[in-house]
């Protein structure tokens, strides 16, 4: 299989903490990729490095063959890189449909001529707009409440609904941080169910998660993250056996 | 798109009637009358361009007009006796609005990575260094004439119709503000229908997503700065728009015009009607312009009539209800007169 994107001795820091050092791994096209590790190990900010928000201290980002390092997050999300956010960072005061149609911004083209002139071209585009935001609320489940206020889902609908929003931008790479974070069992059921269908459809996925049965069920390959630095990698079942893992989460054992 | 019920073509055919009668309704309680119809037509236009880059991009700008400034100068050193120049309208109006817009990237460039309390604070020091160079470009060389400002400049004439001569047409009295009166309504008219055009598009979506989340909106693909300049741009366009407009009906600018107080005015109008809806953004502006001179023509004949003497200075009490008011509005209806639906939800879900 090839390699969809590649992280290269990614380090950054904030002043004297190092939040990130020396991360390489690389993730396979269509492929499940898991992003574990304890509270402030440095999962968000890879995620933030990744996607343009932070500048990285040192090191590379390699998508499908392409230098991304250091592009504004508009040229990442251009690129095919589109991402979710742990503290859900919906447009709360727009309704759902409108928020799946702000993602569709990237692969349209009308600018102030069409919009002013509403020509055919601009008509169509707009038409098109709305019935793939449709589809992608469809495809959530959440079409329902396609003309509710964002901020007035349940919280599991909008956790779908930035699901949606980023499927919008038609991307290669979807990178979900905590996609789960207070969902009951059932809604983390279907989310597991979504999270596949969105495989099939060819897209590679980035998951961090703490959950997990979810997490060990979904991924074919994980990455443990501890104070920046990475202290496994393999598939679910080598990782759970990895002594260094058992240690970042469950303490040293003491000498008896 | 479905078809309008015929309630909607008969209520559009009633208002576009009563627009139409009514500077000569206005001209009977006297011509003073159609000239601060005039003025409040050309605040709708500054409302309805500041609009764009307060309702729809968020970006608080408290400068704006200065926009109107660099209209009405342009317009009025190519039109006037000043340079000697007399240029066309139809050459000045749009350059003068070209060359606001290009201001408008000028202030928003540096201004981009600013949000909130900061940016308006450089917006409002932005709009006081260009009245200020409007004051000092006099010398070495003259070329705003200072604080005298410039006189005599070109009413709009198209081949011989010119709009500031008194004609009579089929009986009624057309009188120089009247026929400025039509000009502004089609004039506004048309921003009024870039401005809902623009609402409903794909670059006033990305506005809103900067509004709300710019963070989110980046991670989404938008190009928030470029977006950012934009909304400046053609909010500024409008305000030069405006302000050519102004030269010509007023015949006389100085940078008197365009003090602090005339921007705080502006986006009174925009935050009392409604952030981001464009009819009540059009309601802000039509009551602050038409209630103070309501006021200034009662005020004094009720003293007169409930004392029998001018107790306090009229002036006084217009501003103090004038104050009053507003502060009332905002107090009881802090989303506005007529709030879009996104914005009352902002307002009053995170004032709780």
């Amino acid at each position: 299989m090839s390699v969809l994107l590649e992280a290269r001795g990614v380090s950054k820091s904030f002043g004297g903490v190092h939040a990130l050092e020396q991360a390489s791994f690389a993730i396979a096209a269509g492929a499940i990729y898991g992003l574990i590790g304890p509270n402030g190990a440095g999962k968000t900010t890879l995620f933030n490095v990744l996607t343009g928000i932070y500048h990285p201290s040192a090191g590379s980002f390699h998508f499908d063959g392409r230098d991304i390092t250091g592009l504004a997050p508009d040229r990442i999300a251009a690129a095919g890189i589109a991402r979710t956010f742990q503290n859900i960072r919906l447009f709360a005061n727009l309704s759902a449909l409108e928020n799946v149609m702000i993602g569709r911004h990237v692969r349209t083209r009308a600018g102030v001529m069409g919009a002013i002139l509403r020509n055919r071209s601009t008509l169509n585009e707009e038409a098109e707009i709305e019935r793939r935001a449709m589809a992608l609320l469809d495809e959530v489940g959440i079409r329902a409440r396609a003309n509710h206020p964002a901020g007035s889902l349940p919280y599991g609908d909008q956790r779908r609904l930035e699901i949606a929003r980023a499927l919008a931008t038609e991307p290669r790479l979807l990178a979900l941080d905590e996609p789960a974070a207070g969902m009951n069992a059932t809604e983390r059921l279907a989310l597991g169910r979504l999270v596949r269908a969105i495989r099939e459809r060819g897209i590679t996925i980035l998951l961090i998660e703490h959950d997990v049965r979810l997490v060990m069920n979904l991924c074919d390959r994980l990455m443990v993250l501890d104070y920046g630095e990475k202290i496994a990698e393999g598939t679910p079942a080598e990782v759970q056996k990895d002594a260094k893992v058992i240690q970042a989460y469950l303490g040293a054992p003491r000498a008896a | 798109m479905s078809r309008a019920p015929a309630r909607v073509w008969l209520g559009t055919l009633l208002i576009a009637f009563a627009l139409l009668a009514l500077p000569f309704a206005l001209a009977y309680a006297g011509t003073a009358w159609v000239r601060i119809a005039n003025f409040a037509i050309l605040y709708v236009m500054l409302a309805l361009g500041l609009n764009i880059v307060v309702g729809f991009a968020g970006l608080l700008d408290l400068g704006y007009i200065a926009f109107y400034a660099v209209g009405a100068y342009v317009y009025a050193l190519l039109a006037s006796a000043h340079f000697d120049l007399h240029l066309p309208f139809w050459i000045t109006l749009p350059l003068g609005a070209a060359i606001a817009a290009l201001f408008g990237v000028l202030l928003g460039a540096p201004t981009l990575k600013l949000r909130g309390d900061y940016l308006a604070i450089v917006t409002l020091g932005f709009g006081e260094i260009v009245r200020i160079f409007l004051v000092n470009l006099a010398r070495p060389v003259n070329i705003t004439n200072g604080p005298q400002g410039v006189t005599r400049i070109d009413p709009f004439s198209l081949g011989g119709f010119d709009f500031s001569r008194r004609e009579t047409l089929l009986g009624l009295d057309f009188t120089g503000p009247i026929k400025y009166y039509y000009l502004l309504l089609a004039a506004t008219l048309v921003v009024i229908v870039i401005n809902v055009r623009l609402q409903n598009s794909r670059v006033g979506r990305a506005w809103e997503a900067i509004r709300e989340d710019e963070v989110a909106a980046r991670a989404m693909g938008i190009n928030t700065r470029n977006l950012k300049l934009l909304a400046f741009a053609m909010g500024a366009s409008f305000g030069g728009l405006a302000g050519g407009m102004f030269s010509a009906i007023q015949g006389f600018i100085s940078p008197e015009s365009f003090v602090l107080v005339e921007s705080i005015m502006v986006v009174a109008m925009v935050v009392l009607g409604g952030m981001g809806n464009i009819w009540g953004v059009i309601l802000g502006a039509l009551l602050l312009s038409f209630v103070p001179e309501v006021l200034r023509w009662t005020v004094a004949p009720l003293q007169e009539a409930l004392f029998g003497r001018q107790l306090v200075d009229p002036e006084v009490i217009r501003m103090l209800i004038f104050g009053l008011a507003l502060v009332l509005i905002m107090l009881y209806r802090p989303a506005g007169l007529l709030p879009s639906e996104v914005r009352r939800r902002e307002l009053t879900e995170r004032s709780v």
